[in-house]
């Protein structure tokens, strides 16, 4: 069973947990204002290109965004039980459902790169190059297009991220045999979990809602 | 001989691998003061160059090598972590009443990630030649055949080293704090630290993914700023004084932490106002964050929004000058104890309010349209800058190497190093205002014979600049080997850091600390 150890510096476990806690909702600030950069980009360009960002959004692949949209909630439900599992001490389903919401991790960007297979296929790479773009010469659409791919790139690198850190979570579990001692840590996955997701939220609806059918 | 954090380990490795914020402050130190050294070295280059109008002895192409390596220098290597990776984490625990930091381990990792940054930057520059300028602006960073990838990529570790720093210091005074200390009992230095984090981990990861699009633009050609694609090159200079503009403050408000816990120590007085330091210190904080627009009056922006900006970097001048207003108020009727430290801090407020006065006259958009681009703006901010940090850091240094080092110094070598300072730096900026007002353009090579006169004063006093780092260097070097053991308080402050011993022993207090007063109170003896 694993026991938290007690650093030196603090005084007592819930302290060392607090500072733990309240570290991670830093950083995750700071990663926000790292998307806020392109967020800021993307609302600057779509007011320069209403029409090009609208249209944009119909070569986009609603289904394929949904569809990743339920799964990476499922994987943040999934680690909101868990956590709340290990609380109760309840270790193996703990790990199950970390090792599902890897999984989630997992087909999200298999969906993801076959959406992006089909980009290219289409002549739309970033940057405004392919023949897409030949058909499409007015300036805007290199933006939108460049804007999805790094948008859409810099988040698949943070599911990716994610997925190993519930990943390794999971094997942890399991392995040690973590219990309500270890939640926090745990916890402090599924903060870093959640909030790629939920910046997935606003990209799915950019990306994928806010166009003519939106 | 009592145990203390330098002599329980002496091993290479103990370094290397300690977690101790004292020994990590140490290392930063060094590290930063290389950087110093680097820079300021680059700079006598620069000066030198000029002391004639045409080639003197870099050519054109190289002078604007040197002139974006001395500025990634002094803004990357030295201003943005110095006060705060050295000092702050040297003493922002023990003035907690704390062991270490939140996060020890994380503390050495940003460390090395500095280094690592470091060696990209210097390395990138050395390789590839940037010539871009500090401020990496599209369309040149985007489109030049130099390879600026390595300078970028460089910086962009560094800022990743920034925001670990910062986080600690966060939760460090949240949660570390010694049992009895409220809110109202943290040192001010701390509360600026506090401060600066705070901008550290909100506007870093702005520059950051500026790099990186920078990067991409360069590197493959993405276009997010290419004007034939519809992009905007302005928009980059929107969101990268996002982060540049508030990263000044990063610069400064250390310094300003220093200047309170100096002042108070020297005058045996509480500060005037102890709400008014530490409040205007999130002024500062807060309004730098709406400020960023000063710096692109000439770029295309309406007169409605530069009038905007303009009136709010002005707020900027209100905070600052309540602290200016409130460290004198704290010196009147003290009992002044004129050592360096304090003559440093005096350098500090002439050439602060010198050059923070010249950043209200550059904030009236009237004005900058004529000074915009001169060496007027270049002159500004290196009084704020190098009158303002680097004389607080040395201040700092002065103030704390006791502590530090539990030595102590020649006091009269240090006193010729301020009258130095102050001399050189005066002599080396003062003229550059007047070569601005006269329509001096910054970052060129070439210039008018009439600008000669002031710009081989400018020189000189550079070399009277440079000398004063040579003397400090000199006789804190001596101190280190011969200096007088320092006792723990050799200045008799109250300040909570002074409440160990000099050095500190490993986990900074014998005891676990409870301090029976307030960082400030000089009107109650000791342990009353």
């Amino acid at each position: 069973m694993y026991e938290p150890e007690l650093e030196l510096h603090f005084e007592d476990l819930e302290k060392q947990r607090h500072a733990a806690r309240f570290g991670m909702w830093i950083f995750l600030a700071s990663e926000l204002l790292i998307f806020a950069a392109l967020f800021a980009l993307y609302f600057a360009y779509r007011v320069h290109y209403p029409d090009i960002f609208v249209e944009g959004v119909g070569h986009n692949a609603k289904v394929i965004g949904t569809v990743n949209t339920a799964i990476l909630l499922v994987g943040s439900t999934a680690v909101a039980v868990a956590v709340n599992e290990l609380r109760r001490n309840r270790t193996r389903l703990g790990a199950a459902l970390l090792a599902l919401c890897a999984l989630a991790a997992v087909v999200f960007l298999l969906l993801k790169s076959w959406e992006y297979a089909k980009h290219f296929h289409d002549g739309i790479r970033p940057g405004g190059a392919g023949h897409f773009f030949a058909e499409h010469p007015e300036p805007g659409w290199p933006l939108f297009f460049t804007l999805y791919f790094a948008m859409t790139g810099l988040h698949a690198i943070h599911v990716a991220v994610g997925g190993v850190i519930v990943g390794w979570l999971a094997w942890w579990v399991a392995r040690d045999g973590v219990g309500r001692a270890g939640a926090y840590r745990v916890e402090l996955g599924a903060l870093y979990w959640h909030f790629v997701d939920t910046v997935w939220v606003f990209l799915w609806a950019m990306f994928y809602l806010m166009g003519k059918h939106g | 001989m009592r145990t203390n954090y330098l002599n329980h380990e002496t091993t290479i490795w103990s370094w290397l691998s300690t977690t101790d914020h004292k020994r990590i402050g140490v290392m930063f130190l060094v590290a930063n003061l290389l950087a110093l050294l680097l820079g300021g070295v680059l700079a006598l280059v620069l000066r030198i160059e000029h002391l004639t109008p045409d080639q003197t002895i870099i050519d054109a192409a190289t002078y604007n090598r040197v002139f974006t390596l001395h500025g990634v220098i002094m803004v990357w290597l030295f201003m943005i972590p110095s006060i705060p990776t050295a000092f702050g984490n040297f003493l922002v625990p023990i003035m907690l009443g704390a062991k270490d930091v939140a996060f020890p381990r994380l503390n050495l990792a940003s460390f090395y990630i500095y280094l690592l940054g470091a060696a990209i930057t210097l390395g990138g520059a050395i390789y590839s030649g940037a010539d871009t300028g500090w401020t990496f602006y599209v369309p040149y960073s985007s489109t030049t055949m130099t390879p600026v990838l390595p300078i970028l990529v460089g910086v962009f570790v560094l800022g990743w080293s920034t925001i670990l720093t910062g986080i600690n210091f966060i939760v460090t005074t949240h949660t570390l704090r010694a049992r009895n200390m409220g809110w109202r009992d943290i040192p001010l230095f701390v509360w600026t630290i506090y401060g600066t984090s705070v901008i550290q981990v909100l506007a870093t990861p702005v520059l950051a993914m500026t790099l990186v699009l920078v990067a991409m633009d360069h590197a493959f050609a993405w276009g997010f700023f290419d004007p034939a694609r519809g992009g905007d090159v302005v928009l980059f200079q929107h969101i990268f004084w996002f982060y540049s503009h508030p990263a000044v403050y990063i610069m400064i408000l250390p310094g300003m932490g220093v200047v309170s816990e100096v002042i108070c120590t020297y005058a045996r007085k509480d500060p005037l106002s102890y709400t008014a330091i530490a409040a205007s210190t999130f002024g500062i904080a807060f309004t730098g964050f709406l400020t960023w627009g000063h710096h692109m009056f000439t770029s295309g922006m309406s007169e409605f929004d530069a009038g905007i900006f303009g009136v709010l970097s002005m707020f900027v001048a209100i905070f600052s000058a309540i602290k200016v207003f409130t460290w004198t108020g704290t010196l009147y009727r003290g009992q002044i104890a004129l050592r360096s430290p304090l003559a440093y801090i005096f350098t500090f407020l002439f050439l602060f309010v010198f050059g923070g006065m010249t950043g209200v006259a550059v904030a009236t958009t009237s004005l900058d349209v004529h000074w915009h681009d001169t060496y007027f703006v270049v002159a500004h901010f290196h009084f704020i800058m190098v009158g303002g940090t680097l004389t607080a850091y040395l201040a700092a240094l002065n103030y704390w190497w006791p502590k530090i080092t539990g030595k102590l110094y020649a006091e009269k070598w240090a006193m010729a190093s301020v009258v130095l300072t102050f001399i050189g730096f005066f002599a080396t900026f003062f003229p550059q205002f007047l070569l601005g007002n006269g329509g001096m353009p910054r970052r060129y090579f070439y210039y008018a014979e009439h600008f000669q006169a002031l710009h081989v004063v400018s020189t000189v006093g550079s070399m009277i600049l440079a000398s004063a780092f040579v003397v400090t260097l000199l006789y804190l070097g001596w101190s280190l080997f011969y200096g007088e053991p320092a006792g723990d308080n050799p200045w008799g402050s109250r300040s909570y850091e002074w409440f160990t011993t000099s050095p500190p022993p490993p986990h900074n207090f014998e005891q676990t600390p409870a301090f029976g007063h307030r960082p400030y109170d000089y009107h109650k003896p000791i342990g009353a």
